[in-house]
């Protein structure tokens, strides 16, 4: 167990922290499971995979935003034009992003070490190899000032008029419609801005491990959720500005907690996904369960008062009996 | 959309030969509304009762546009509203519910549940921020108001409030964008009967208002005499009475029970009627 990969899995965790982030603007704002996650991610990997081999990583970063806007969109539209149930609306995208995803990459996979990406600019202009940071590090202060930006951003603009009414249309969309607010149009805006952040995250993701993979999307729903759920364990509910601080946390968590069961070897790679789909199902179990045992100490509560009262019941019948004789 | 100020003399709300059937196909075909017409001036305060299932939340459903009628005209402060999707005519009406729960956003604040009601009047700020300091501050005035001392709770989730808090701040969202119409269905039915009087006695001031006209389902007959300009009564979707002025202030309940016994047919039939004594 080496610092390296501690410092890995950190900066890993902030580079899902955006889908993380995303995945709480759907499902904690918005009130929607979505799944056009897995597709969104993909295609925004497969965007900046081919304009990062073009020479042009920032517009692959720009690009990834965009192209998961617009599959957040087209998911929006099901569900608010279509009426499709918003589970399979996002199953519906996601599926259809596959090909989508393939036409848009030519290939299965590309690799992209050899190109210049996001952080080299920034890496050459703070000396290069002798430099003051490493690659490593340049590439840490590079997402760490994206996600800090990205809280900013969002969480400034959920305090906005626009903002207020999209987290308005999540949490009772009767009365929002009765305040003029076109629901509609606010889970559209909402799936397109979680979306928009998934498909950032494929962006960067595929400039950062230096490939793009079209196969990578699988799965992205749950590290997502993972993440958020695992922030609210330790956060708890309150501000949205603190839930996506949250999210962030979660994902780094999420990271660190993973490295150490692989480092410690309690888990091998495949298990990953299984393990994440357990920490999900887990932590969302919680409240039930509390609920279960709570519902149980009311009853056994409830049947220990009537035994007393039964108790009297036979008490006075007894001395009823008793003064007859 | 053009703003359309009602003219003097017209009607706030204007209701037309409104027809509706549910389900016209099938077996459960159920006409809910059977030809209403109804006027409303300007402060006017009207009390609405009738049996269950007389069409009066229909009524409701179909003048704030969450249900579309199959014949009929709706007019609110002259401007044809029929086919209008209801959030287009929210700024037009408010609706205060029965449940608690179902007029406020359990998760955001009680600063912000008033501000969204409050920035349905005002438009073009979609990117500023939502709680600015001199909102914030007619939004504690506004709240001092209601007299419930929800302005020093301001940021509380009302998810935290009790159910006569709930209505206070949902009767206060449903009257700060200065609607034409306040439409109240059975508002206190879920209260307890101290927070319904105070609930009740705060609906009477927003509803005298010159500039409102304000129409309030109850089950209660007492208040229905007692409170507002006029009463009216409904039965099987139609009006079957509208009392107001003298008539109405020498009426007693037994008179309103057998005014509607003639006037329908049959006695009325609700479960959850009140009969004070
Ligand atoms: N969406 C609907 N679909 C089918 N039937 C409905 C619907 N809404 C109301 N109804 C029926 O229309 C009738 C009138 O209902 P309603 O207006 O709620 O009565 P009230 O509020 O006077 O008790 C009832 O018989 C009710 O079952
Ligand atoms: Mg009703």
């Amino acid at each position: 167990m080496t610092p390296q990969i501690f410092f890995d899995a950190i900066m890993l965790g902030f580079e899902y922290s955006l889908l993380a982030m995303g995945v709480y603007i759907t499902f904690r704002v918005l009130d929607l499971a979505d799944l056009t996650v897995d597709g969104s991610f993909g295609f925004g990997m497969a965007c900046s995979g081919v304009l990062t081999m073009a020479g042009q990583p920032y517009l692959g970063l720009i690009a990834g935003i965009a192209a998961g806007a617009a599959a957040g969109c087209v998911t929006g539209l099901l569900i608010t034009k279509a009426k499709i149930n918003p589970l399979l609306a996002g199953i519906v995208t996601m599926t259809g992003l596959y090909s989508v995803n393939i036409y848009v990459m030519g290939a299965p996979n590309v690799s992209l070490l050899n190109a210049v990406r996001c952080y080299d600019p920034l890496y050459q202009a703070l000396g290069g190899d002798a430099g003051l940071l490493s690659v490593d590090g340049v590439k840490m202060a590079f997402i760490i000032a994206i996600v800090a930006l990205a809280v900013a951003i969002n969480a400034a603009f959920l305090h906005t008029e626009t903002g207020l009414a999209m987290r308005a249309a999540g949490d009772n969309e009767e009365m929002s419609r009765a305040s003029s607010i076109n629901t509609n149009a606010m889970k559209v805006a909402g799936l397109a801005l979680g979306n928009a952040l998934t498909g950032l995250t494929g962006a960067i993701l595929a400039q950062y491990q230096g490939f793009a993979d079209l196969g990578s999307g699988t799965g992205m729903v749950i590290v997502g959720l993972a993440s958020v759920i695992i922030g609210e364990v330790f956060g708890g509910w309150r501000s949205v500005t603190w839930g996506l601080c949250c999210a962030v946390a979660g994902s780094v968590v999420y990271r660190l907690i993973i490295q150490l069961a692989l480092a410690l070897n309690l888990l091998d790679a495949n298990a990953l996904k299984l393990v994440s789909a357990i920490i999900v199902a887990a932590f969302m179990a919680v409240p039930a369960v509390r609920q279960t045992f709570k519902d149980r100490k009311l009853r056994r509560d409830a049947r220990s008062a009537m035994e007393r009262l039964l108790a009297e019941d036979a008490a006075a019948l007894a001395g009823a009996t008793g003064e007859e004789d | 959309m053009p703003e359309t100020t009602p003219s003097a003399g017209r009607p706030l709300l204007e209701v037309r030969g409104l027809r509706k059937t549910f389900n016209p196909e099938g077996s459960l075909a159920h006409v809910a509304l059977d030809g209403v017409d109804l006027a409303m001036r300007a402060g006017e305060y009207a009390c609405i009762v009738g049996s269950n299932g007389a069409g009066k939340t229909t009524l409701f459903n179909a003048i704030a546009g969450s249900v579309i009628p199959d014949a009929g005209l709706i007019r609110i402060g002259g401007e044809n509203v029929t086919f209008l999707p209801d959030y287009k005519r929210a700024r037009k009406v408010s609706r205060v519910f029965q449940d608690p729960l179902k007029g406020t956003a359990p998760n955001l604040t009680v600063a912000e549940n008033v501000s969204l009601a409050y920035g349905r009047s005002k438009r073009g700020s979609a990117l500023k921020m939502a709680m600015r300091k001199e909102k914030r501050a007619f939004i504690a005035e506004a709240l001092a108001t209601l007299g419930f001392g929800l302005e020093d709770r301001m940021d509380v989730k009302v998810g935290s409030l009790s159910g006569g808090q709930r209505q206070a701040v949902t009767l206060l969202m449903a009257t700060i964008g200065h609607p034409y119409l306040l439409l109240l269905d059975e508002h206190t039915a879920a209260l307890d009967p101290h927070a319904t009087e105070r609930v009740l006695e705060l609906t009477d001031r927003v509803a005298t208002s010159p500039d409102i006209a304000t129409l309030m389902i109850t089950h209660d007959l007492e208040d229905a005499l007692t409170h507002g300009t006029r009463t009216i009564v409904m039965h099987e979707g139609r009006i079957v009475a509208d009392v107001s002025g003298e008539e109405r202030a020498h009426m007693q309940v037994g008179d309103l029970l057998e005014l509607f016994r003639t006037t329908a047919g049959t006695t009325l039939a609700d479960d959850k009627v009140l009969l004070k004594a």
